[in-house]
């Protein structure tokens, strides 16, 4: 099996590199391992469709989708990115009467739908790569010089303001070989006419035209832990705490449901981990450097009652969280991963010489970001405010003491 | 019936067998009636986690007479009377009377609308009235007299024709002294229940604009800098830099006994002079620390017992040697709370929000210095000479042969401590003996023997019908009575002892569970201190351990402040942790969510 569908999750990376320091500059992280000058940045002339993803920003959503834009911005903005490059959205040029065909299709009718939904698919698959698209993908992805990548689906309308699509589109963790990256991204360009994506789109009433998918190939990361992040409370939309989850291995075993996860709880004003809890952590999901795929198995006992993260390492994470959404402006939900030994292996024989290079101590450098998107639950909800100004301060107390409680 | 848990009524509690007749220490008026088991009492083990001497009680019955004139008739509380107290097998058990109908707390929330707030907008001033008003009541405690009654009065009566004879005063300072005590704890209610209704107001709009704000968090951004409860250790810090400036350092070690070190200081020339001066001069009024809270006589302070000061100055003398005894960063505290207020702030969602949030900041700001430092005048200053002058009246028993010793006057209740008195100035008078020593020894040292026998009893921590609702701002406030406590107490797991978090973290390590402060001298690094009370007198050692967990106190005790500022994880208030815990036991301290397992 060459390549694992999960188009419930698309979490977990494995930077080769990452494990090398030097190679990890922040800020100009991207830049050092790939040959600027082949992407053009800025100019989309007509005949690129791949762009290196430290040239992307938040003006490029149209052509590259929302989560390749905003992973650019934050290598701009010195987070912690595996390297990458994406597959603009104008590669893949659908036949304007098949648009209007899904477009045309009712939010209720669940057959025209599966049935129209399935034509565009298999007119996706069917037809190759178009050979000047697949060279530029080819050579990209040389450079890379990666070995096994994940291949990401980054809609253009993903994680805007209105809709998350999260998890609609699917995602190819440690695909291997530029023939099943080529396969990989066309089954990406398919996931945008899955079933549920259509569904989606329909029941929102969302236009078919204008519609794009780009493609992001990232190198993986082989974490010792991964999660998610939400730097505002997923529960009680406290904006003053950062809310982590993760377990052992890839973060897919967490954002696939397999695993209760740990759980911390962290306050952005005083850095006190308030909140604890230990997860079970049954699932495992790991892979490979030299193989293709993951690979789930059972977590060894020792590992499952012990929490993923230290509490250095928990606050490390809660900091590189604050940073990006200070930088966004806006409460995130994060995905993350941090480097360190394999959990099932401890130091890994495979890794090349490179990847046995020691680990950096401070946590801060070991932390990778696989995705950052806004909040969109708690910015939605009208709250009324919890109090408002009275003309005296103890006008408060009063009116507290005043009424039965 | 229903299966559903529920708490002991009253009328269920039987008597601890061999204290049978513990009722007979305690007044009728704090008995459990009949109609009692109608209503739902809670153990206040914060302020009363053993059994009550009789004269002891004394601090729950003036206490309660206090706040409730402040809540029910000064300020006129719109939904809450006052404080009903009970006793059995020792213990206080306490209610309140919650105001439900709605047209009545309309009527009493016009009147106190006016009255608080005239309070809250002229708080700076009032305050330093009070604490004129404060210093009066102790100046007067202090200067109360205990009649020596010597076989022949004075000249002065006669020649400056004073007309009453000694004995007589007898019984009026003993009077002073309860009359004193009353007023005192009039004026320490006086502006406490407003005192902490603007931080609970704050606090409760803290958890709703941050769910997940810890209690101490909240409290970080009020507690004052400069408080008073700080003074009595910078004291022995600044003895300490002296001990070794002037010279005299190697009197202080380990284990030494405070009468020899200050015999042998007045021997050692200037620099022992110089810190004997010093010496006197911190002790009054700072040593008037009380090794506990206040509430019971055996709860010495440090001018009673310099064990205390004496076990930590050692510790502080080597600190001074190797120049690790740092000074209380006051700045950086003072940083760290305007920039944990202000983060706060910056997170609210409106501008409205914001306005609100200064404005119940800046109240309870204005408020604090008095919650934090009522107590060393109350409870501290003013109860040490309090108790220290009951004492001396102990001794004039003694010495008239009613008691064996002085320290027995705190088994009888101060209305027998009155009849004790008529009878020595009757005997005076008369020139007969006392009849006393026959009829209260006895019954004394019944009374001790019924107090160490009731010491074992675990009271339940709450009796009577289980409320719908728990409508009384009181109880939340002082007590932390919540309907989540009523139920982890109806539902208690078996390795945990549970309280109040004091103050925030969580961290393992080995029990240590101390009885007495004497015994801090056992405590060894990275231990967790559990003992009945952390009292301010307890900072010294603060330095040394992990954690502290206490059988007394409550959020808001010194004891709470002092461990937040170490940075240390606190529970106090948990009734009975040092029955539960055992020395070298592994516990872990959740000071977030006031709670310590035994975990091996």
């Amino acid at each position: 099996m060459p390549l694992v569908a999960s188009g419930s999750f698309d979490r977990g990376s494995f930077d080769r590199d990452s494990f090398d320091r030097d190679s990890f500059d922040r800020g100009s992280f991207d830049r050092g391992s790939f040959d600027r000058g082949s992407f053009d940045r800025g100019s989309f002339d007509r005949g690129s469709f791949v762009r290196g993803l430290a040239e992307v920003g938040v003006a490029d959503v149209a052509r590259v989708g929302g989560k390749a834009a905003g992973l650019g911005d934050l290598i701009r903005a010195g987070i912690p990115v595996p390297a990458g490059f994406v597959v603009v959205a104008d590669a893949l040029s659908l036949d304007p009467s098949v648009l209007r065909s899904v477009g045309e299709v009712a939010a209720d009718d669940v057959a025209a739908i599966t049935r129209v939904a399935a034509q565009v698919r298999a007119q996706i698959t069917a037809l190759p790569v178009p050979a000047d698209v697949a060279g530029q993908i080819t050579e990209a992805y040389q450079k890379l010089d990666s070995g096994s990548v994940a291949v990401r689906s980054s809609a253009t309308m993903e994680d805007s303001a209105v809709a998350s699509f999260a998890g609609l589109q699917d995602t190819y963790l440690a695909v291997r070989g530029a023939t099943a990256v080529l396969d990989a991204l066309r089954r990406c360009w398919a996931s945008l006419y899955n079933d549920q994506s259509v569904a989606y789109r329909r029941r929102l009433g969302l236009p078919e035209d204008g519609l794009g998918m780009g493609v992001l190939i990232q190198r993986m990361v082989r974490p010792r832990a991964a999660g998610v992040m939400f730097t505002r409370s997923p529960v009680t939309g406290d904006r003053s705490v950062v809310t982590i989850e993760g377990t052992w291995g890839l973060g897919s075993a967490l954002v696939a449901g397999e695993v209760t996860p740990d759980g911390f709880t962290v306050s952005k004003v005083t850095g006190e981990i308030t909140a604890r809890r230990t997860g079970a952590k049954v699932r495992l999901h790991s892979f490979r450097p030299n193989e293709p795929g993951i690979s789930t198995s059972a977590t060894p006992d020792a590992l499952r009652g012990r929490p993923c993260l230290t509490d250095d390492e928990v606050r490390a994470l809660a900091s590189v969280g604050r940073r990006v959404e200070e930088h966004c402006g806006v409460p995130q939900d994060i995905e993350w991963a941090l480097l360190g030994e394999d959990p099932l292996l401890g130091e890994d024989p495979l890794l090349p010489v490179a990847g046995s290079a020691v680990l950096a101590d401070d946590p801060v450098d070991r932390i990778r970001l696989l995705q950052s998107r806004p909040e969109t639950v708690w910015a939605a909800r009208e709250r009324a405010p919890v109090a408002t100004p009275k003309p005296r301060a103890s006008d408060h107390v009063l009116a507290w003491l005043e009424k039965p409680l | 019936m229903e299966d559903k848990p529920a708490f002991p009524l009253p009328s269920e509690i039987a008597d601890v067998p061999g204290a049978e007749d513990w009722a007979s220490m305690y007044p009728y008026f704090t008995r459990f009636q009949p109609e009692d088991d109608q209503r739902f009492w809670f153990y206040n083990s914060m302020h009363f986690p053993e059994p009550m001497p009789a004269f002891d009680t004394i601090t729950a019955e003036v206490p309660y007479s206090a706040i409730g004139a402040n809540t029910a008739r000064v300020f006129v509380f719109p939904t809450t009377l006052g404080i009903e107290h009970r006793i059995v097998n020792g213990r206080v058990y306490i209610t309140a009377i919650p105001v439900l109908d709605e047209a009545e707390i309309g009527r009493r929330a016009a009147i106190f609308g006016e009255r608080a707030s005239y309070y809250y907008e002229n708080w700076d001033a009032l305050y330093e009235g009070w604490k004129d008003r404060m210093r009066g009541l102790i100046a007067e405690i202090e200067s109360v007299s205990v009649p020596s009654l010597p076989e022949f009065e004075d000249a002065s009566v006669v020649f400056e024709s004073i007309g009453v004879a000694q004995n007589h005063y007898l019984r009026e300072n003993f009077h002073r002294c309860i009359d004193l005590f009353s007023k005192m704890w009039h004026h320490h209610t006086e502006m406490l229940m407003l005192g902490y209704g603007a931080y609970v107001v704050f606090f409760q709009f803290c958890k709703q604009a941050f769910p997940e704000i810890s209690d101490q968090t909240a409290a970080r951004m009020v507690a004052g800098i400069d408080v008073i409860m700080y003074r009595p250790d910078d004291e022995l810090r600044g003895l300490a830099h002296l001990a070794v400036e002037a010279g005299v350092d190697d009197l202080f070690t380990e284990g030494c006994s405070p009468a020899d070190v200050l015999a042998a200081l007045a021997s050692r020339g200037e620099g022992g002079k110089r810190w004997l001066a010093a010496f006197e001069q911190a002790r009054d009024p700072w040593f008037n620390v009380s090794t506990g809270d206040g509430f019971y006589h055996h709860h010495r302070s440090w001018a009673d017992d310099l064990t205390v000061p004496f076990t930590a100055l050692p510790r502080y003398v080597d600190q001074v040697r190797s120049g690790t005894l740092a000074a209380r960063p006051t700045e950086e505290l003072r940083a760290e709370r305007q920039r944990i207020a202000s983060e706060y702030r910056s997170l609210l969602a409106s501008d409205e929000e914001k306005a609100a949030f200064d404005q119940m900041l800046g109240l309870c700001r204005r408020v604090f210095p008095f919650v934090e430092d009522h107590k060393f005048y109350c409870e501290h200053w003013f109860t040490s000479q309090f108790f220290a002058k009951i004492r001396e009246f102990g001794a004039l028993l003694a010495r008239f042969g009613v008691l064996a010793e002085a320290e027995d006057v705190f088994q009888l209740h101060h209305t027998e401590v009155d009849q004790a008195l008529s009878d020595v100035m009757l005997a005076w008078a008369a020139g007969g003996p006392p009849l006393g020593g026959r009829y209260w020894q006895p019954i004394v040292s019944a009374r001790k023997r019924m107090l160490a026998v009731l010491r074992d009893w675990s009271p339940p921590p709450a009796l009577g019908p289980v409320p719908e609702a728990l409508n009384d701002p009181a109880v939340r406030m002082l007590w932390g009575v919540t309907q989540e406590r009523i139920e982890a107490w109806l539902s208690p797991a078996s390795d945990e002892v549970r309280g109040f978090g004091a103050s925030s973290g969580i961290v393992e390590g080995p029990a240590r569970v101390l009885t007495d402060v004497n015994q801090i001298g056992e405590l060894r690094d990275g231990e967790i201190l559990v003992c009945p009370v952390t009292a301010p007198s307890w900072a010294p050692v603060f330095g040394k351990i992990k954690a502290a967990v206490s059988d007394i106190g409550g959020s808001m005790s010194h004891a709470a402040i002092v461990a937040r500022e170490y940075g240390m994880p606190a529970v106090v208030g948990t009734g009975d942790a040092t029955k539960r815990i055992r020395t070298g036991q592994l516990i872990r301290v959740d000071g977030d969510r006031g709670v310590v397992q035994v975990i091996g």
